[in-house]
């Protein structure tokens, strides 16, 4: 039905076009007609993302213990007290650990499945489905299923049970933070649940490797598998490999979902900055003060890696290209 | 299909080659997707077996199908599980259609509207992209308590539909729209306005539809959002209400995994509709909402 109209419409046009073009009413005025559009949205914009992002720069600098409109200015104290009287400087730790486990492997893994699945000719669209479908699945579940049923300490647990095959003794996976079982239990959940993710991006880059690099490649020679892996297609996904890092680096960085469900924020382990946030500013202090410093300390680092980023990927600059 | 160009070379080795390979390809293919598969399993054993079937001795490999746990979830007055149900629908529902309405109009205002201070709007809008919105939910957090919305549907809803993201997403893909349709609706005597709801956005409904589907499951997975503002649990989510089991103190095994299977169900079946347009949607936009 649409494309009736747009026919319809479409064939007079030139006609008109010379009469049409002068008279400019209200409805035809650009500058009204900007403010409409995006009247709305910069409203909410201002209220609910900056408003908010300067409020917390101000909170950051007043004492404000149970309050939002505090009156006592202690200059960078706020700042001086989350990095060296609590445990933030250890979540940011936790986050670099976390961060050295979960981005290669899930690079890895993302591109291993998106090689695969690119080669197969029968099923194709079934095996995408079944990786992609875990993007599907919240945290807060999955993190139920790792926590109860995967990775419980007890006997029914599927890896104690599986483990008990081969007479191995149970193992308390979150009980006890030495060893550290637990990683092992959050860098395969958010493994399963985004690993399908960025397997697609992999297979629209795979899709647009031009097929002739291949077949020069066959005729110099190169044998099918490692060598025209290495020096063809993993070059040829550079930047998609660039962003996908850098995309995995920002989303560990926020991780809160899983780590909250499956740690807990009373453990004294594990605890990521986000969840030190929370604990700051809702936990019994109610410090919005060190909470926003610390919010302000995290927003400039993602500042930073975003702007790394952008170098990398050239962020920002699509609008040139019109 | 595509991938013929290697498969040329070689011919005599390669139908030996071919089987094997393509043997070797598919278990290993298969192994992976049972992996992947597991925890589904998991969730549908446990959620239709009885305690002591799941804390049994020996693992029991099928449930013995017990239907009447999805009564016993929706009858259990302690937990409130159909109302976080409701909750994060009217929460998903509305969160998608506000997005999609308020950041399409400023997507394509930015755009398409030869406005001459369009640019430095657009510099505004890219520069809130550099601060995530998990950051920032402490002060969000004092705004909106301020404004007396914890425990509301307006407090869930109305901060997230602000996303530089969406608007972004939106005024990329508004700027590659064919120029001569509008031309031709404004020449007509459509205005903008009339331009746009008549002839841009029924051209674009799969660019919406793929938004629409990531918006959607964004906002029915969301945590520490609906955690910082549902105190209440009348107006917990289904996350919260899930994340609320895992920390009880009394355990019911099947009741707890009857509640993530009714939670995850929705979204499988936006999946299994809508994967075209969100395959599509990821492949063009490159990020989840």
């Amino acid at each position: 039905m649409s494309t009736t109209t747009t026919r319809g419409v479409a064939q007079p046009a030139p006609a008109k076009a010379s009469q049409a073009r002068p008279r400019r009413g209200l409805r035809g005025n650009p500058t009204l007609n900007f403010w409409l559009f995006t009247g709305p949205f910069l409203i909410g914009l201002v209220i609910f993302v900056f408003v908010p992002i300067v409020w917390s720069i101000w909170l950051s600098f007043f004492d404000a213990r149970y309050t939002v409109t505090p009156s006592n200015f202690i200059g960078l104290d706020n700042y001086k007290q989350i990095l060296t009287n609590s445990n933030f400087p250890d979540s940011l730790l936790t986050f670099s650990v976390f961060a050295a486990f979960i981005v290669p492997t899930t690079w890895a893994l993302s591109l291993g499945l998106a090689l695969l699945v690119n080669q197969l000719r029968f099923m194709r669209a079934f095996f995408r489905s079944v990786f992609f479908l875990p993007t599907a699945v919240s945290y807060v579940a999955a993190a139920l299923i790792w926590k109860m049923s995967i990775f419980s300490g007890v006997r029914f647990g599927l890896m104690n049970t599986v483990l008990g095959w081969f007479g191995v003794d149970n193992i308390a996976y979150l009980a006890d933070p030495t060893p550290p079982w637990y990683w092992l239990v959050i860098v395969t959940l958010r493994l399963w649940i985004q690993s399908g993710f960025y397997m697609i991006l992999f297979l629209a880059a795979l899709q647009n490797i031009p097929a002739e690099l291949y077949e020069a490649a066959a005729i110099d020679g190169a044998k099918k598998g490692w060598q025209t892996f290495r020096y063809i297609t993993l070059p040829q996904l550079r930047a998609t490999s660039t962003a996908v890092i850098l995309l995995l680096l920002i989303a560990a960085y926020q991780a809160f979902d899983e780590f909250f469900n499956i740690i807990g924020t009373k453990a004294t382990w594990a605890q990521t900055p986000l969840m030190e946030l929370y604990k700051a500013a809702l936990g019994t202090n109610q410090d919005y003060g060190a909470g926003s410093a610390g919010a302000v300390i995290l927003s400039l680092l993602i500042c930073l890696v975003t702007l790394v980023q952008g170098k990398f990927m050239g962020f920002g600059r699509g609008d040139e290209s019109k | 299909m595509t991938t013929t160009a290697p498969h040329q070379v070689g011919k005599q080795h390669k139908k030996a080659r071919g089987i094997l390979g393509n043997t070797g390809l598919y278990v290993s293919v298969g192994v992976a997707a049972l992996l992947f598969l597991v925890p589904f399993y998991l969730i549908v054993r446990n959620a239709l077996s009885t305690d002591p079937e799941i804390t049994g001795e020996n693992w029991k490999l099928l449930p013995s199908f017990q239907w009447a746990n999805v009564s016993e979830l929706f009858d259990d007055p302690t937990v409130e599980f159909g109302r976080s149900m409701v909750n994060s629908l009217v929460v998903a529902v509305l969160t998608t259609l506000g997005t999609l309405l308020v950041c399409s109009l400023a997507g394509y205002g930015l755009a398409r509207i030869p406005y001459k201070h369009a640019n430095k709007v657009f510099y505004a809008v890219l520069a809130t992209l550099m601060v995530p919105t998990a950051v920032t939910f402490v002060p969000s957090f004092v705004l909106v308590s301020s404004l007396g919305w914890v425990d509301t549907y307006r407090g869930l809803i109305i901060p997230g539909l602000f996303s530089g993201f969406t608007c972004f997403l939106f005024r990329q893909y508004f700027l590659g729209f064919p120029k001569e349709l509008e031309e031709a609706a404004r020449v007509d005597g459509l205005g903008y306005w009339g331009a746009y709801w008549r002839i841009v956005v029924p051209n674009s409904l799969n660019f919406f539809a793929a938004i629409a589907t990531i918006t959607f499951i964004s906002a029915w997975n969301s945590f520490l959002w609906p955690l910082v503002i549902g105190q209440d649990p009348s107006s917990w989510t289904v996350q919260i209400a899930l994340s609320s089991f895992m920390t009880n103190q009394t355990v019911n095994f099947h009741l707890i995994f009857m509640a993530t299977a009714i939670s995850i169900l929705p979204l499988i079946f936006v999946f299994l509709f809508l994967q075209r347009w969100l395959v599509q949607g990821i492949a063009q936009t490159g990020i989840k909402g």
